[in-house]
């Protein structure tokens, strides 16, 4: 018999991210639409299965896209009635782990590179999840508890605590930097754009370097790059301006990337 | 080697990608051809309006995000003050000291100030509170519109003594309960033939925004927040007196309601109750004849916006009102989008939200109003818009957003919150005048239209200012003056209705006016406050193009039905209720 022990992460990590969107929906319809769930969910399942097996020969296990799919309906905020977002989002998501490799690993994580893409590009259109969770303090306490636990099994805990605890740091610098009250630059962190990041983001085990010390030094850098363009926001440079919109997931995106492929490659080199 | 099959995957991604660019692309096209039938001119000064909106000024605490807080307040209502059949104009602005303005319309194109001499400019006192809109309405049926300015303080009731002065009564009317309001409609909720009135709460009523005693102030959640101040409906029991009736009504709504409208949604003869909140779902309130209020599941609960104003018009000449609920929009940090929701009620028990383009995207919208502007048969929509223009090289967005997806008792406390400074929020945007172009949509015509300006938009109401047979419009602006745009557009038929009262209230604002326009039947209500801080002409304009005016059916206030055939068009009707 399998143990709970012996379960793939993968799948507490779908359980997680199933409790987000059952939770987000009972008590604030967070979708905005079961169509837009639809939409990406079905594409991303569809995009996998399709192209693992086009390409590779079999289809892949679709957790990984599942995973994805509610991630991007959960995260995709578009102007209103608007489905396109959603169905390309989701098709270029997956399609990313297909197209943008090194040697034979996808570089980013597939949501996070979808959103940062279409904030950057499609800003007259898509804008990203802020406050529709109902600003809660019970049902964030609810998601963080189940986080924890199951990014402790998934053995990912480091990652999540090293980046939160990064994060406060670096909100105590900057309101020294930017004199404004504390709890402004602590406020993010408590929203529940970033309980999706720490949890499903950062955290990838496919999209994350070989070793725990330098999953540790990525989220780090991922949490100063955020804090650079955080900056940005506060003083108002207007180059950073498209990134300031979601810091976290642009410095990931950033980030996230340039540490696989050096991972890779020094892999490959040793 | 590139396979033949990772090859075809990379283009589908990189045309993927491009069909990202094209459609976003896509989303910042606005219609509207150059040669539009709509042309408006901005002739506040030469018609002698020169009304400068100034903000209020608050308690220290809170100097912060004073900006934020207080940028409220410049609101504009119509009605026929002195009887003569020329509408006239009441402005509200916001600081202690500052006079509201009540501009009488002296039928040359041009308006007079006279709210000193007739009573009704110095209300904005320290004790007292400020302006934050006005609503009229003749409670007590004498044939003179009262005057309700409701405000961050004591609402005002001044009665209209009919000889160019007004009467504050608000000591001996039961209205002097302190509340933090930003709108309020007269409606006849009992249909006993007296007005009462629905004030909403904004801010809770305990806050005394110049001796703040916390600085809790603030929304307890950006979507959900039920922490506002309490709605209150005042019966009119007559002789000039009201009572508190909202518990018993259940109405006492606390969801920072911002605007509120009145109509028969369902077709049972009541008046219901549509409102606007700020941070919260749009709530229906359907009346159940005049015993109470029923909280309606009408496809509302589900969406949570920041309404900010309620248009009544019957988008597609089916016979129904349909509602316009402005929200926010900006680009990259929210599309929360406008909601244009079409009443099914009676068929499907629901409203359908069916806004699209141009009408779900117009910026930080506020106050808006339909309104036949070109004679067509169909109902045109004019939105205001643009939250605080200040610094134009800075932006308060990206401060803001550190604090609105984050947990609620963070940013309830205004100390929280990041000082705005100098910067502007959603500022400088323009107005948006819609063409309703039927089953093909809205069209934004503004710029051809001439609607150019790029002040901070709050209340539009709509009138036939000059007697033209034209819906010409007027804007509130915050911190800045108002405008009048004058309508020259292409002639068309028309024809306009009064209604006069005798069993119903004398304002007649309820009754429900349908009115056939060739093979479609327009149906419009008697405003009793609508959009934001606003209120239309009393008086009912429908635009009828090339076709033929077929009957006109009034449904009273009192539950009597009038139809009317023959009537002459081109031309203004005063109906007066039969006995």
């Amino acid at each position: 018999m399998k143990t709970a022990a012996a379960l793939d992460p993968k799948y507490l990590i779908v359980f997680l991210i199933t409790l987000v969107l059952v939770v987000g929906e009972a008590r604030y319809h967070i979708l905005g639409g079961y169509q837009r769930l639809a939409t990406t969910l079905g594409i991303c399942l569809a995009t996998e299965a399709l192209l693992s097996w086009w390409l590779r020969g079999r289809v892949a296990n679709l957790a990984s896209a599942y995973i994805t799919g509610i991630s991007l309906a959960l995260l995709i905020k578009p102007q209103a009635n608007i489905l396109w977002p959603f169905a390309l989002g989701a098709f270029i998501a997956i399609a990313s782990k297909y197209v943008l490799t090194y040697r034979g690993r996808h570089l980013w994580n597939p949501s996070n590179f979808a959103i940062a893409l279409l904030v950057l590009i499609a800003a007259d259109s898509v804008a990203i999840l802020s406050h529709q969770w109902g600003n809660d303090l019970g049902t964030n306490l609810v998601i963080w508890a189940f986080g924890l636990v199951i990014a402790w099994r998934a053995r990912v805990l480091h990652v999540t605590l090293t980046y939160v605890a990064c994060f406060i740091l670096f909100a105590v610098l900057r309101h020294f930097i930017v004199g404004g009250p504390l709890f402004a630059e602590l406020a993010p962190i408590t929203g529940p754009m970033y309980q999706l990041f720490v949890f499903f983001m950062v955290t990838d085990p496919r999209t994350t370097v070989s070793t725990r010390r330098g999953r540790m030094i990525v989220v780090a850098i991922v949490a100063l790059v955020e804090t650079l363009i955080r900056l940005g926001g506060d003083y108002q440079l207007e180059l950073l301006r498209p990134f300031y919109v979601s810091p976290p997931i642009l410095a990931l995106a950033l980030v996230g990337p340039v540490a696989m492929w050096w991972d890779l490659r020094r892999k490959a080199a040793a | 080697m590139l396979s033949r099959r990772r090859f075809i995957v990379i283009a589908a991604f990189v045309a993927a990608i491009g069909a990202v660019v094209f459609l976003n692309a896509g989303a910042l096209t606005s219609g509207g051809s150059a040669s539009e039938s709509i042309h408006l001119t901005e002739v506040a000064h030469a018609s002698g309006i020169d009304f400068v909106h100034q903000s209020p000024t608050l308690d220290p605490k809170v100097n912060h995000i004073a900006a934020h807080i207080g940028a409220l307040g410049a609101c504009v209502s119509v009605a026929d003050v002195n009887n003569d059949g020329w509408p006239d104009l009441y402005f509200t602005t916001s600081r202690f000291g500052a006079a509201n303005a009540l501009y009488l319309n002296q039928k040359d194109g041009t308006f007079r100030d006279v709210a000193a001499e007739a009573g009704v400019a110095a209300v904005n006192r320290p004790g007292e509170g400020v302006s934050m809109g006005a609503v009229w309405g003749d409670y007590d049926n004498d044939g003179f519109e009262d005057l309700l300015v409701y405000k961050w303080g004591y609402p005002q009731l001044f009665h209209n003594l009919g000889n160019g002065h007004f009467e504050d009564v608000t000591a001996q009317s039961g209205l002097r309960t302190w509340m933090n309001s930003n709108g309020a409609v007269w409606l006849d909720f009992d249909r006993d033939g007296l007005l009462d009135l629905y004030i909403t709460g904004y801010f809770r009523s305990d806050i005394d925004f110049w001796h703040l005693k916390t600085t809790r102030i603030m929304q307890s959640s950006w979507d959900f927040a039920s922490n506002g101040g309490k709605n209150l409906l005042f019966k009119n029991m007559g002789k000039g007196h009201f009572k508190d009736v909202t518990d018993s009504l259940g109405v006492g709504s606390t969801r920072w309601t911002l605007a509120a409208a009145s109509a028969d949604f369902n077709d049972d003869g009541w008046p219901d109750l549509y409102l606007a909140n700020d941070y919260g779902p749009e709530v229906l309130y359907l009346n159940h004849e005049g015993k109470r209020f029923v909280l309606a599941r009408a496809g509302l609960e589900d969406d949570s916006k920041s309404g900010m104003a309620v248009a009544l018009g019957d988008v597609y000449n089916r016979g129904e009102h349909d509602v316009f609920v402005t929200n926010i929009s900006e680009k990259g940090f929210l599309f929360q989008g406008n909601n244009l929701r079409l009443n099914f009620l009676k068929q499907l028990g629901r409203f359908d939200e069916v806004a699209s383009g141009v009408v779900a995207d117009a910026g930080w919208a506020w106050g808006a109003q339909f309104g036949d502007l070109n004679n067509d048969g169909l109902l045109d929509l004019v939105v205001a818009n643009g939250f605080i223009s200040a610094d134009s090289g800075r932006d308060y967005w990206y401060a803001m957003s550190k604090i609105a997806g984050a947990q609620g008792n963070i940013f309830e406390d205004a100390k929280n919150w990041p000082p705005i400074g100098s910067a502007s929020l959603s500022g400088y945007e323009r107005s948006r005048v819609l063409l309703n172009r039927g089953q093909a949509g809205f069209d934004d015509v503004a710029q051809e239209a001439g609607a150019t300006d790029l002040l901070d938009g709050r209340a539009v109401a709509m009138a036939d200012l000059f007697n033209r047979g034209l819906l010409d419009v007027v804007i509130a602006n915050e911190k800045a003056r108002a405008l009048v745009y004058r309508n020259s557009a292409n002639p068309a038929h028309w024809v306009e209705l009064k209604l006069v009262g005798t069993r119903s209230n004398r304002s007649a604002i309820g009754a429900e006016v349908t009115v056939e326009i060739g093979p479609g039947r327009q149906r419009q209500v008697v405003d009793g406050g609508s959009g934001f801080c606003s209120q239309n002409d009393r008086r009912l304009h429908f635009g009828l193009g090339d076709q033929r005016l077929g009957s006109v059916t009034i449904q009273w206030p009192s539950g009597r039905t009038q139809v009317l055939n023959g009537l002459a068009i081109d031309q203004l009707h005063v109906v007066t209720e039969p006995r």
